[in-house]
């Protein structure tokens, strides 16, 4: 029982993770039904703007987080202005491509910067390093650290999506991105915009990474990555609670298998659940089956 | 107010606009008929901005705006509810009216309006938060018509707004178009049921395989034998 306890916190953590990055890609397919493969790499960049301002500028932790959103806000903008946008009226499958070289293109060059060694975030705060026992369940600040942003995060961007005139425009063109433009809505910002959030948050989860594992390298974006887009259509693709539900679930049995059976076979029960997805319900969870527009 | 100069438009080799010409005046309701694939829906997207011409120009109020973006046009004044409404589904009655006024910043007057709306369109205020995809498609065409008053159209291009509607739905629904243009909008009508477009509009083209084969006041239209013959059934 408590071992089940102490795996379901693991879970949530890793799951809070997964599902930041989940969002990314499931409002950038929302929008323009791309599956961005370069986002993992944006959540890596994330992890080195973090590592640079709390290890090299000696930032706190906060500031830190802060700078690694804005600095990923803007190379997701950059991303999609200059790799996608071009390509807006090409085959859905030229995109695809152009994303794997872009998402190559971000682990070379970082590579090249900083070498293929395994960093680590170092020292933290001494706050950060406590840990709580709740019964035999043991809880480390960093878990609370992890899941208390990711929740601000994600109430945020519910209010962003649901109340702000930009949230309504991204809804309307992700709905008919024609009758949008007949609205007066600028279809390309909104785009920008949205790539501009899923890699804000992106940087967040590779921050909140960084400081949990106190592990990043260049390469490090390609298996959370290709997770969280597993966790995007296990709860349905394009689908915002769609996204938070895979995160979490893919996080919890990630933790489940690492904790009852081996952590050797986690990444393949992520992946076999994927492949029941796209068997059973290729819509995921939460999607339903859309019909044909008159 | 609304001029179309010589408007050719093509898409993949396939000539859809062969030139054509026609004008609204202030506070005049125009209709454009004709068959199916005749061009008519290429004529308003056109106009609105979501298609580029190959040839000839769109001018507002003497001003080419030819080369102006669609979200440009609409502050301008000129606003388009697409053929099958496409109100946006997943978005409740209200949201669908708020976006309308996407870019206007006077708050109060949009308050104001979506009052008018709700008041001109009572179903829609019993409905105002359901999603716009759960309404009968009487009162989606009512949708996309308030969502088009609520950016303050000075020109409001209608585009087959009988599409799919019972025949008192129809009636209905050409009344508040004629409501509409009573208080000062000027509107643009494309429609395949001529016979009831002709009956609210000043003036009409007919559209064929891309080109205006006639035009005239509604009522020389309607009692022209070819139009009878090919639009009125008789």
């Amino acid at each position: 029982m408590e071992q089940l306890a102490q795996q379901l916190v693991n879970g949530l953590a890793l799951g809070s993770i997964y599902a930041l990055i989940a969002l990314g890609y499931t409002m950038v397919y929302g929008i323009i039904q791309l599956i961005n493969f370069a986002h993992g790499d944006v959540y890596m960049v994330g992890a080195y703007v973090g590592y640079f301002c709390m290890v090299h500028l000696k930032l706190g932790f906060v500031e830190s987080l802060v700078i690694a959103m804005a600095v990923c806000t803007v190379l997701g903008v950059v991303i999609e202005r200059v790799a996608y946008k071009p390509l807006r009226k090409s085959t859905r499958i030229a995109v695809l491509i152009t994303a794997i070289g872009v998402s190559l293109l971000l682990e070379y060059t970082m590579m090249f910067f900083v070498g293929a060694d395994t960093r680590t975030y170092g020292v933290l705060p001494p706050f950060m390093e406590q840990s709580f026992q709740f019964g035999g369940v043991l809880v480390s600040m960093k878990q609370i650290i992890i899941v208390g942003i990711s929740v601000l995060l994600m109430v945020v961007l519910q209010y962003i999506v649901r109340r702000t005139k930009i949230g309504k425009a991204m809804r309307a063109v992700s709905q008919d991105a024609d009758a949008a433009r007949l609205m007066g809505i600028s279809v390309d910002n909104t785009i920008s915009f949205t790539f501009a959030i899923g890699s804000a948050l992106a940087g967040a989860a590779g921050v909140l990474v960084g400081v949990y594992y106190n592990a990043i390298n260049p390469l490090m974006g390609l298996l959370p990555g290709l997770k969280a887009f597993v966790a995007a259509v296990f709860g349905g693709i394009g689908l915002i609670p769609g996204a938070l539900l895979g995160g979490y679930f893919i996080g919890a049995s990630e933790t489940l298998v690492a904790g009852y059976w081996s952590s050797l076979y986690t990444d393949a029960v992520v992946f076999a659940i994927l492949i029941l997805v796209l068997v059973f319900k290729p819509t995921g969870l939460l999607g339903k089956n859309v019909r044909e527009k008159v | 107010m609304l001029e179309i100069k010589d408007l050719g438009v093509s898409f993949g080799g396939i000539t859809a606009l062969k030139g054509i010409s026609l004008s609204v005046n202030d506070g005049e309701i125009v209709t454009l008929i004709g068959a199916n694939g005749a061009g008519k829906t290429t004529t308003l997207r056109t106009v609105s901005g979501l298609i580029k011409p190959r040839a000839g120009h769109v001018l507002v109020d003497g001003k080419d705006i030819t080369r102006m973006s669609a979200q440009a046009r609409v502050k301008r004044g000129l606003v388009q509810v697409p053929e099958g409404r496409r109100v946006f589904p997943q978005m409740s009655v209200l949201e669908n009216l708020e976006l309308g006024a996407h870019l206007r910043k006077d708050s109060k007057a949009v308050a104001t309006d979506l009052d008018e709306v709700f008041t001109r369109f009572p179903r829609l205020a019993d409905r105002r938060k359901q999603h716009a995809g759960t309404l009968s498609g009487g009162e989606q065409q009512m949708l996309a018509i308030g969502r088009a008053l609520m950016s303050r159209p000075r020109i409001l291009l209608l585009d087959e707004p009988s599409m799919g509607l019972a025949p008192l739905l129809v009636q209905e629904i050409f009344s508040i178009v004629s409501e509409i243009n009573a208080t000062g909008t000027t509107v643009l009508l494309v429609e395949q049921n001529a016979n009831m477009a002709l009956q609210i509009a000043d003036r009409g083209y007919v559209l064929e395989t891309g080109r205006i084969v006639l035009s005239g006041t509604a009522a020389e239209l309607t009692s022209t034998d070819e139009v009878k013959r090919a639009y009125l059934g008789g």
